[in-house]
């Protein structure tokens, strides 16, 4: 009975992760490569000007995936935070930190291209309403993350400071996420709604899920190489590892 | 006008377009290559530890 159960805690072994993510990890980064490269065609090539903002909403083919991807990266954290928590778990830690800085770099693209698109269409880089706040908060909580966990030494109390935050910081999630149902805000509503139809054409809306998807092989790809170093920086005094490097098989 | 030119000018949003697109692709360029540079000095790191281990169990 229990054989046919699959055992998870194997794979919560560094020792076992570490050449698991390798075998992943090519095969995220050419999806990766492919899709984005689909995904800018159907968002330039294919995909029709906006009767209401002419060329400048193609903005929407970046800035809609990285926000996306900001809230949904620092789900995946607080997963693994809770996880680590919990179970007590190594690898969960390190997996929070390779998320991290990926996280990061998705909240400022999110702000970035919202800036750049809040200019022509709202007259203004930026507002303090109720979404752009909370993504900035966002911002913060995945620089806060990665300076606390940078700052402690002990890496077993780095690792639970830094869960215990993510875990806290995930209130603003929904907020986000709900903030332009919740206040008057500048910026609109979603795009893609479950409970009417969706405000766009097919082919736009089919190059937004492209790219999204490509990003989040993205994702993968970044984060299963970061989780890679972090496991050989961690684990350098092992022999498996030693001998992995030696062996040139790392 | 030439259909790049066309292109380029994004019917006149060529820096918020460009802006967003090019900022957006430096950043998920140089990502990846600062992963490699971080995992060839785990390597080198881990290579190290495990030569003066060895050298620790010769004396």
């Amino acid at each position: 009975m229990s054989s046919r159960l699959i055992n998870w805690f194997k794979f919560s072994s560094p020792a076992t992760f570490y050449p698991l993510t390798g075998r992943l990890q090519p095969w995220f980064t050419w999806s990766a490569v492919l899709l984005i490269a689909v995904g800018l065609y159907l968002s330039f090539f294919v995909a029709p000007t906006d009767y209401k903002q002419g060329e400048g909403y193609r903005i929407i083919f970046v800035h809609v995936p990285a926000a996306w991807m900001s809230m949904f990266i620092y789900m995946v954290m607080a997963f693994w935070s809770a996880l680590g928590l919990v179970f007590n778990t190594r690898l969960s830690a390190m997996m929070t930190q390779a998320l991290a800085p990926t996280g990061a770099m998705f909240t400022f693209v999110a702000l970035w291209t919202g800036a750049f698109w809040g200019k022509p269409m709202w007259g203004t880089w930026w507002v303090w309403d109720a979404r752009l706040t909370s993504e900035l908060i966002l911002l913060f909580l995945y620089i806060g993350y990665i300076a606390l966990t940078s700052a402690i030494e002990d890496t077993r109390r780095a690792d639970r400071a830094g869960a215990i935050l993510v875990l806290v910081g995930v209130v603003n999630i929904p907020i986000i996420y709900y903030s332009v149902e919740w206040w008057n805000t500048l910026h609109q509503g979603s795009t893609i709604n479950f409970r009417k139809e969706s405000s766009m054409t097919t082919v736009m809306l089919y190059a937004m899920l492209i790219m999204a998807l490509g990003f989040w092989a993205y994702t993968f790809a970044t984060a299963f190489s970061r989780v890679r170093s972090i496991i050989l920086e961690r684990e350098r005094n092992s022999s498996w590892a030693q001998q992995l490097v030696n062996e040139g098989r790392a | 006008m030439s259909a790049l030119q066309t292109f380029f000018e994004m019917g006149g949003y060529a820096l918020y377009v460009w802006g967003s697109f090019g900022v957006t692709a430096v950043l998920m360029i140089a990502e990846p290559l600062m992963l490699r540079g971080r995992r060839k000095a785990a390597l080198k790191r881990v290579a190290r530890v495990a030569r003066m281990s060895a050298a620790e169990v010769k004396q």
